[in-house]
């Protein structure tokens, strides 16, 4: 089993060394990847999943558990130890969600234990969406908010993969503090691209990205812990009023006066 | 010399998987030749040898199948490639008919399919998969990891002895493990002339006497014979 992916520095945009030269992750630890768009989030995530080993257009390599890792992972994919899901919100496939899951979970546990993991994946995709997912439906007529809790339920529940990297949940209808909450029970490792302060806050270190090279890693310190916690209130008074507003109420005016 | 056939649907990305295998091939010295074999029209032998500067050349199958064409042209073609210094010969055929295949004994079969093109794709396309060394996959860039995972589920219950390589051919990822398949492949045995001997087509053709093929066109199974069949019958009856 994993325990740690390293990832060495590459080059920037424009050529030259990343200022962070070498970052750990250790499994059970939430990693969260800033910076503004084109800053090269997406590309890092990129590096991880495919093990990068220096000839992509970053030059970073990749190791688990300090070392190269066996050529297994990268051409099997359902060998890959990271489960990665990506801003791609819609389905092309035309199975039904359950023979879909089921393929999957037969691939990537065993035969006998697919039924049940599939159960589990629905219920853990239902725990993240508002609009609950039947196994009939087709994968193509789920919602972005369905597909995108879907594909986490896969990764975390099919997979079962010590790593997950998340690319941007937040553009999706499902509740990113719900999901950070459910994730952190499992033990794994989780990198989270993210534009949201709440998530960024909740995790253990970030990284900053700019110009396509790593720029600095910043630990969550006292400052952060406690600005997570009140984003938290905030997150949630903020996601009363929006289903106070779906649900065609008349506000109050005070709701969010705590921040007012 | 070695050869490598390459098959699949139109717009798989045959040609953008070759350009890759082509780039990376003339990086460590290997000197490659390109082939296209198609129906009517045809572009990517101008395009490889301009991007490229390698030996490269097409014919049009016309009024013969492809697979067809390929198998009268495939010994000239190696030949060719051979005179002209090639090390590896690379032919991409149209791959229009999905009963039978263009695949030989001694070279190396790769079918190109999309992981965009549904999950039945692997069941409908029959021996252009089932005798294919490799499948690769292409378009992985364009779909979740999950589903690529079950994509080659799919293809492994329909070819179990089929090696899967899933590719991002815009790119470029995902390569560098075909070509090792490649270069790790079968080295063709050539006569004196340069012909190569031996080679045979893999696989089982289907049945050559077709009322169609040979320029029949009434419509109704009553105008033809040979291997004919009603739509009220499941078997197709012989000999009519
Ligand atoms: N996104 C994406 N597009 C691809 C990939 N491979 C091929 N394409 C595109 O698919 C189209 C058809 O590719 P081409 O190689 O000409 O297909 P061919 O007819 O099989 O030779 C072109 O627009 C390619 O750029 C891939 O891995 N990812
Ligand atoms: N270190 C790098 N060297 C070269 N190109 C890079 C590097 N990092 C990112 N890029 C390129 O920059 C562009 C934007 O990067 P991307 O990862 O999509 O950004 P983000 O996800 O942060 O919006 C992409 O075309 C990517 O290939
Ligand atoms: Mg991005
Ligand atoms: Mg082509």
């Amino acid at each position: 089993m994993l325990d740690s992916l390293t990832i060495l520095g590459g080059r920037s945009r424009t050529g030259e060394p990343e200022p962070v030269g070498r970052l750990d992750l250790r499994v059970g630890e939430v990693l969260a990847v800033v910076g503004p768009t084109g800053s090269g989030k997406t590309t890092l995530v990129n590096d991880l999943e495919l093990f990068a080993d220096g000839t992509t257009s970053t030059g970073r390599k990749v190791l688990v558990d300090g070392v190269p890792p066996p050529s297994r992972m990268r051409d099997e994919p359902s060998a890959s130890p990271i489960a990665l899901i990506t801003q791609h919100t819609s389905f092309l496939s035309d199975l039904p969600v359950g023979e879909f899951l089921l393929t999957h979970a037969r691939i990537r546990r065993s035969p006998t234990a697919a039924g049940r993991v599939v159960e589990e994946t629905l219920a853990f995709a239902n725990e993240l969406t508002g609009e609950p997912i039947d196994a009939r439906s087709r994968m193509t007529d789920l919602s972005g908010g369905q597909a995108r809790a879907l594909l986490i339920a896969d990764a975390t529940v099919v997979c079962d993969t010590p790593v997950v990297l998340l690319d941007e949940v937040e553009n999706a209808g499902i509740d990113r503090a719900r999901a950070l909450a459910l994730l952190r029970r499992h033990r794994k490792a989780f990198v989270f691209v993210t534009h949201d302060p709440h998530v960024a806050l909740l995790a253990d270190a970030r990284l900053v990205m700019k110009g396509g090279a790593m720029t600095a890693l910043l630990r969550a310190d006292e400052a952060d812990r406690r600005l997570a916690a009140v984003a938290g209130r905030m997150d949630f008074a903020l996601a009363r009023v929006r289903e106070a507003i779906r649900a065609g109420e008349r506000l109050a005016g005070s709701e969010l006066e705590a921040f007012a | 010399m070695r050869l490598a056939v390459v098959a699949g649907p139109a717009t798989t990305g045959k040609t953008a998987v070759l350009r890759q295998v082509v780039r990376r091939l003339l990086a460590r010295g290997v000197a490659p030749a390109f082939l296209k074999i198609d129906v009517q029209y045809a572009d990517e032998d101008e395009a490889l040898a301009a991007e490229f500067g390698i030996p490269t050349r097409k014919v049009y199958s016309g009024e013969l199948c492809p697979d067809h064409c390929s198998v009268m042209v495939l010994g000239d073609a190696v030949r060719w490639a051979a005179g002209a210094g090639a090390e590896v010969l690379l032919v991409e055929t149209a791959g229009l008919c999905l009963r039978c295949s263009p695949y030989v004994d001694g070279a190396l079969g790769i079918v190109v399919l999309e992981a965009t093109s549904g999950m039945n794709l692997p069941r409908k396309v029959g021996p252009m998969l089932s005798l294919a060394d490799v499948a690769v996959v292409t378009k992985i860039d364009r779909v979740s990891q999950a589903e690529r995972e079950v994509f080659r589920a799919r293809i492994e219950d329909a070819a179990p002895s089929v090696l899967v390589r899933e590719v991002n051919a815009l790119h470029g990822i995902g390569i560098d493990p075909l070509l090792g398949t490649l270069l790790g492949g079968p080295q063709l045995v050539l006569g004196e002339d340069l012909e190569p001997r031996g080679l045979r087509l893999r696989g089982a053709p289907p049945v050559g006497t077709c009322t169609i093929c040979v320029g029949k066109r009434d419509v109704g199974w009553r105008s033809h014979f040979g291997v004919v069949r009603p739509l009220e019958s499941a078997t197709f009856y012989r000999g009519e």
